[in-house]
């Protein structure tokens, strides 16, 4: 019966072995270990033997199925992971064929750019104010000293509703309304819509966008509109941008500057983009002029201010090289998406 | 303004190159735009004397010329010109000679004749008989002045000159003319001015102008100083080369002596000047008045203007005979003819001149200096100057004495000179004496008394602030240094609702939408395209009273057409899916003047798939990232840009957040858009005001929820909102949620009714439900539905 059990085990073990997939393994399974199994059949025949020899030959038949049940088992592992194998390897992709889009939207880049220089502003203590777009010619003009026939007045350049109230060409209203309400220290910027009666064309639009800064409180000097100005440039176009201030006039400032940075794309070696200059004027700025101070409640004996005023789609179109205003307000998608 | 360097090289020394006087001048505040080069675009002309001619043996009206050109050998030259006779000078183009407009001249052959260079006429030099009197236009420049052959013809002539453009600022007037910049160009290089007096000799013959003419300003306000002088005998001629030329490379036309001296006067002076023929004048009387009722004058261009009474005019005793500051009437107009001459030298208000000049419609060189505000205190040099040069030129005798009739200030101001407080402003600390020195050259006298003495022509001196500015501006602002202001240190602040916008956006891109900016005006002919009907408030917008035309005439009251033109140009340029939005104000009418402008979100798409229950869903998303909780969607029927059946408005409470939904596909085809368009509009305050800044935590679940799917079967009219509010009202705390997430029409669901699958979500926050429990609350619902709503179970 020994013999017997013995070529059962050395069957199985073939069988085991040969078994190509799960099914034909749990035929084998069955076969030797199944109620009606050729191993079961060796263990329900027993009673034909002695009773010394049936613990001996019923442990070793114990010992053979165990032996069996474990080589089923392995062979169920290697046949399993061989089938995921080969599932995986059928479920093989080609990673080169394209993705399926997942477009996240893009931020306008004026509105980037506006946001990196509202970080730098706020990192610096200053406050984000906004006012109207449609303002009284008091506040757009009268407040901010400009004389009754300055030109820029003009129905040819101011777009008026009535005759005292207009499309604000300028965000500076927007420093009238801070100082009217508030005694220095101020520390504000106002970035905003503003408009002027331009004809849409590559460096023009009738509607475009301002970045205003005021800074008002006891001595504060050129010399800081300087630096303040200095640091700006610095931390919107890199360490390496110098800055240039010349005599300009403007109204509401005085002394007054006209602001050029060195070129973004020469470094001031000079290109097409400065036209040889290598400077880029990039924004007006000055002191805030006595009589729009007196004009709002502050003493200019006592405090003084400076102000800028910057230009963002001139920045947007340094920045990223556009050579056409027009298509900031065109709103093509395939523009806007390169920001 | 231009200016010719060589003009200015008259009063101050200019040694430097073009480029370093454009940089040096910028930096001290009179900013260069540019500079030309005047007779750069002429080489290899010079003088050429022709020594002999023969007839060209191909041609019957060519000549052969020799030409001496200050050679060794004398050139032959070939002309097809009539005009040479031997022994003239003319300009003799070279082989490789350049002419203006790039033309290139090369020895070759003329009909089998070389010719070893070319006879210019006037013309080809690019001058005109104004500016050479006695040449001809048709044929060869014979040349009249003291030359010798070989000499450069740009020298000959006097065309050679640096041409610089000056940007101006408003508060300098005194500038616009060419002593003004010669004295910012001596302070600007440290060097001196060399001012000249004009001096008018008496003719002592016993004549005065008194007996010549009378003056009379009746309006002072608009006219406050006006000066005369009378020129008699006069010879009226062309001016001598040195004026021409002078004129010339100015961009002034000469014309003849007594107008070019007026123009002179005015680039040198800044002063606009004009001359009257004194036989035309009716009366002997100039009278300076607003013109009358009914009256036109017919000015130099030959144009005819009606005037109105607010338009100053200068008259004789009948007629208007010059148009105050702007031009003169071809009724006193300086001809061959004229004996006698009255110069004026006037000053006029700005504002009455502009006003005029714009509503006659006439742009003049003397209108735009006398807009910038001219200081009364040139009228007298600049008239003497005038006369100084009728002498030197020999055109005429000036009559001894003058008129002048002022009313204005033409004395210095005198101003306190706080140095201490230049230097406060400036961040500097220069001396009394360095700021002193800087500010004498500008005609800025520090008194010593603590005063600054200002010349009349510097008005604009007027502050602490002025004064530091020229202070600042001669020093050099980039001299200055750098500092950082010293204030208190403090956080800078987003105010709430600024936080709240940068959310939105951050959202919406999130979401893949792609910020626009579009026009804040637009064409009225948008809200029919909207479909906005004709008594709906939104038309009733503010109005631009001077628009750049029809299509940028309106404050906008919605967004919603500039955003369907931009979807459109996308649509056009094939994208295939689009999702744009915009952060932008409208504009309502208010009960003040002012308007009320309200920030609104605009968005919209079309393509990839999607429909209005995907922008419901960028909704939901949107207003749980801003944490607006409380809120309703409710149908929305009566937007007339939307889809009727596909549209609902945002509620919080009463208060109406905004409105989303499929586009009209009337207003999308006005658009050009035939495919379906969905957009939202979102109110920004209003969704501010109802969102809550803060976040309470909600404890997580502990106990079990038991979850039951029931199929109803509804009319096709009712809501799946009929069915949650019934679920809120008979489940009470026990129901978490129900939602509705499947529709059936068709087989096995009658006409008119469809089949809505609903989750609904059970669970008590104190123990755990029992499957009884939730079964009989499901019953219960299901009863009340068919009870109140008709609603059944579908079987």
């Amino acid at each position: 019966m020994k013999q017997q059990i013995n070529k059962i085990e050395i069957s199985a073990a073939a069988e085991i072995a040969a078994a190509a997939d799960t099914q034909s393994l749990e035929a084998v399974r069955i076969k030797y270990l199944g109620k009606k199994g050729a191993l079961t059949a060796i263990l329900r025949g027993m009673g034909s033997l002695t009773p010394e020899e049936r613990p001996v030959i019923g442990a070793y038949a114990n010992t053979v199925r165990g032996k069996i049940e474990e080589e089923i088992s392995a062979r169920s592992e290697s046949l399993k992971s061989a089938s995921l194998a080969s599932a995986l390897e059928n479920e093989k992709l080609d990673v080169t064929m394209p993705a399926r889009k997942k477009p996240l939207g893009r931020l306008h880049p004026i509105t980037q750019v506006e946001n990196r220089m509202k970080e730098i502003f706020v990192g610096l203590g200053f406050d984000i104010v906004e006012g109207p777009e449609i303002e009284s010619a008091y506040n757009n003009f009268d407040a901010l000293n400009a004389p009754a026939d300055h030109p820029s007045r003009d129905r040819s350049d101011t777009f008026y509703i009535t005759d005292d109230i207009l499309l604000r060409t300028q965000t500076s209203p927007v420093q009238i309304r801070a100082m009217q309400g508030k005694q220095p220290p101020i520390r504000i910027i106002s970035p905003g819509r503003v408009y002027r009666c331009d004809e849409v064309d590559a460096t023009h639009s009738p509607m475009f966008h301002q970045l205003e800064g005021l800074v008002i409180d006891k001595n504060i000097t050129l010399g800081d509109l300087k630096g303040l100005l200095e640091l700006w440039a610095k931390a919107m176009f890199g360490e390496d941008t110098k800055t240039r201030f010349r005599p300009h006039n403007f109204p509401f400032t005085e002394p007054s500057a006209e602001v050029d940075v060195s070129c973004f794309v020469c470094g001031g070696k000079g290109c097409r983009l400065c036209k040889g200059e290598g400077w880029i004027e990039l924004l007006g700025a000055g002191l805030v002029h006595p009589n729009v101070l007196a004009g709002c409640g502050i003493d200019p004996q006592i405090y003084s201010g400076l102000a800028f005023g910057i230009g963002i789609e001139r920045v947007v179109m340094r920045k990223y090289n556009i050579d056409d205003m027009r298509h900031l307000f065109e709103n093509d998608i395939r523009f806007l998406g390169q920001f | 303004m231009k200016a010719p360097l060589n003009w200015l090289k008259e009063y101050v020394d200019i040694d430097c190159t073009p480029r370093e006087y454009a940089e040096t001048l910028t930096h001290t505040g009179t900013k260069v735009e540019g500079y030309e080069l005047l007779g750069e675009d002429i080489t290899g002309v010079v003088v050429g004397k022709v020594l002999a001619m023969e007839r060209h043996p191909d041609s019957d009206h060519m000549w052969i010329c020799s030409v001496d050109v200050g050679a060794e050998a004398p050139l032959q030259i070939v002309t097809g010109a009539q005009n040479v006779s031997v022994g003239d000078l003319v300009p003799a183009c070279l082989n490789g000679a350049h002419l203006p407009g790039g033309k290139v001249i090369k020895t070759g052959k003329l009909r089998g004749v070389l010719s070893e260079g070319m006879l210019c006429s006037i013309g080809e030099l690019g001058l005109t008989v104004h500016d050479f009197p006695y040449a001809i236009e048709d044929g060869i420049f014979i040349l009249q002045e003291d030359c010798a052959p070989g000499d450069d013809i740009r020298d000959v002539c006097l065309l050679r000159d640096t041409l610089v453009e000056f940007e101006l600022t408003f508060n300098r007037p005194d500038c616009l003319s060419y002593l003004g910049l010669a004295r910012e160009t001596a302070a600007s290089f440290g060097k001196p001015l060399r001012l000249h007096k004009p001096e008018v000799r008496p003719s002592g013959d016993g004549d005065d102008i008194s007996k010549y003419i009378s003056v009379k300003v009746e309006d002072t306000e608009k006219c406050p100083r006006y000066s005369a002088k009378v020129v008699k005998n006069v010879k009226i001629a062309p001016s001598p080369l040195w004026l021409r030329a002078r004129l010339r490379s100015a961009g002034v036309r000469p014309i003849n002596n007594i107008v070019d001296i007026t123009n002179y006067v005015m680039l040198e002076y800044g002063q606009p000047m004009h001359a009257f023929d004194y036989g035309c004048l009716s009366s002997k009387k100039i009278i300076v008045r607003t013109a009358e009722p009914g009256e036109s004058i017919t000015t130099l261009d030959g144009n005819t203007h009606p005037l109105s009474p607010d338009m100053l005019c200068i008259a004789d005793g009948e007629k208007p005979v010059a148009l105050a500051g702007i031009m003169g009437g071809e009724n006193s107009e300086i001809t061959e003819g004229t004996e006698t001459v009255v110069f004026e030298s006037a000053n006029f208000a700005r504002m009455n001149v502009r006003l005029t000049s714009r509503e006659v419609g006439l742009r003049t060189e003397s209108a735009a200096r006398f807009e910038k505000g001219l200081p009364p205190v040139n009228t007298v040099p600049a008239l003497e100057r005038a006369c100084e040069l009728v002498q030197l030129l020999g055109c005429g005798d000036v009559v001894d004495g003058m008129i002048d009739v002022c009313t204005a200030d033409i004395n210095s101001t005198v101003i306190p000179f706080d140095w201490k407080r230049v230097n406060e402003l400036l961040g500097t600390s220069l001396t009394f004496e360095q700021q002193a020195e800087l500010l004498e050259p500008l005609d800025l006298h520090a008194d010593g008394k603590g005063n600054l003495i200002v010349s009349p022509y510097r008005s604009d001196v007027v502050t602490t602030a002025d004064i530091a500015e020229e202070v600042a501006r001669l020093y050099g602002y980039n001299n200055i240094e750098s500092t950082l202001f010293k204030s208190e240190a403090k956080e800078g602040k987003y105010t709430e609702e600024q936080k709240f916008v940068r959310t939105i956006l951050s959202t919406m891109t999130a979401y893949g939408f792609t910020e626009i900016y579009t026009y804040s005006f637009i064409s009225p002919k948008w809200y029919d395209s909207v479909l906005i009907p004709a008594d709906s408030p939104l038309r009733d917008c503010i109005k631009l009273l001077n628009p750049l035309g029809d299509d940028t005439s309106v404050m906008r009251t919605t967004a919603l057409p500039s955003m369907l033109d931009a979807i459109s140009r996308n649509r056009n340029m094939r994208a295939q899916e689009c999702r744009l939005f915009e952060n932008a104000c409208v504009y309502a009418k208010s009960e003040s003047d002012m308007s009320d402008e309200k920030k609104v979100i605009t968005a919209a798409f079309y393509g990839g798939g999607s429909d209005f229950y995907d922008m419901k869903g960028y909704i939901e998303g949107l207003l749980a990232e801003v944490n607006l909780r409380d809120y309703t969607i409710v149908a929305e029927t009566g937007n007339p840009s939307y889809h009727p059946g596909r549209c609902a408005a945002i509620y919080s409470g009463k208060r109406l957040i905004g409105v989303f939904g499929q586009v009209h596909p009337t207003a999308a085809a006005n658009f050009g858009l035939e495919i379906p368009v969905y957009a939202a509009e979102i109110s920004v305050k209003a969704a501010f005001t109802a969102h809550s800044p803060d976040r309470d935590y909600t404890p997580l679940a502990v106990y079990p929820a038991i979850e039951r799917d029931v199929a109803l079967i509804m009319d096709d009219a009712q809501t799946a909102e009929e069915v949650y509010s019934a679920a809120r009202q008979y489940g009470g705390k026990t129901l978490e949620s129900i939602e509705a997430f499947d529709l059936y029409k068709g087989k096995g669901v009658p006409d008119g009714k469809k089949s809505v699958a609903f989750r609904i979500t059970l669970r008590r926050s104190d123990r755990t439900l029992s499957d009884d429990e939730a079964d009989a609350m499901v019953s219960k619902l299901l009863k009340k539905l068919g009870e109140t709503k008709g609603i059944t179970l579908r079987i």
